[in-house]
């Protein structure tokens, strides 16, 4: 599966189209790493528990995605783009969304 | 009566005074650090370069292409966080969490090229930022933390 944020690929044609593809998690927080991180509110700094967590679900969410691409037969996914919004307070979407595309070998 | 007093409203007012020190001295400390090791790292010569462009410039060996993405979650310290709050009574600029965002997007546009760099790429094309505030679950915690995520797409030379 091929992934990319720009709307083609160089040296390759799509030969078809097949549709928006998106995958999302939603996680929280657990308790030991907010308690790390009201510590870091204090001192300041780079918070590398939620670094890494944010990290692991965006990965997450683009595993999801390209699963959902490979189910409708596509070989590449093209123009993804990334949005993160704040559920509520402790939890945190991850969403990520393109097209998915048939290229040409 | 007197201990009650000091208990009552001395204690509180220490522990605000020892966090807003501990805050700014922290605060400082860690903000020199990172600007010298941002800094550092983006005057280092052979590094990726970067472009906002939507569409690379058409070439004779097509490269390879891999997404690249890097991300940091930032805080500010307690002491730049009682400054905003009080400069939001007045409007203005909020110095302290200026910095605290150019650091975000700095280090996050630092840490994509360097899984560019990982991978062998020269060039990431469509480079884009997407900024997310982190709330804390406590609700007395204010903005304090923000989650910056650098993404594009790397193209590695085939020859």
């Amino acid at each position: 599966m091929l992934l990319s944020n720009l709307e083609i690929v160089p040296g390759r044609r799509v030969k078809d189209h097949l549709g928006l593809v998106q995958g999302s998690t939603v996680r929280a927080k657990h308790v030991g790493r907010d308690i790390a991180a009201s510590f870091k509110n204090v001192f300041g700094g780079e918070l590398r528990g939620y670094t890494e967590l944010l990290n692991d679900s965006r990965q997450e969410a683009i595993k999801r995605m390209a699963e959902q691409a490979e189910a409708i037969g596509a070989n590449a996914v093209l123009n993804i783009r990334f949005s993160t919004s704040s559920l509520t307070q402790g939890a945190a979407e991850l969403f990520v969304y393109g097209s998915a595309v048939i290229l040409e070998d | 009566m007197g201990s009650l007093l000091t208990l009552q409203f001395l204690f509180p007012l220490l522990l605000a005074i020892l966090l807003l020190v501990t805050g700014y001295i922290s605060g400082r400390y860690l903000e020199r650090k990172h600007y010298e090791h941002i800094i550092a790292e983006e005057t280092r010569p052979g590094q990726v370069m970067v472009f906002p462009l939507r569409l690379p410039p058409p070439s004779l060996s097509p490269p390879e292409t891999a997404l690249v993405m890097g991300s940091v979650v930032i805080s500010v310290d307690y002491f730049k966080r009682f400054i905003a709050t009080l400069r939001m009574l007045v409007g203005g600029r909020l110095n302290s969490y200026e910095s605290l965002l150019d650091r975000a997007r700095r280090e996050a546009l630092l840490r994509m090229r360097a899984e560019a760099e990982a991978m062998g790429a020269k060039e990431v094309f469509n480079v884009k930022y997407e900024t997310a505030v982190i709330s804390g679950r406590s609700a007395q915690s204010q903005v304090g933390s923000v989650e910056v995520l650098a993404y594009g797409t790397a193209l590695i030379g085939k020859d």
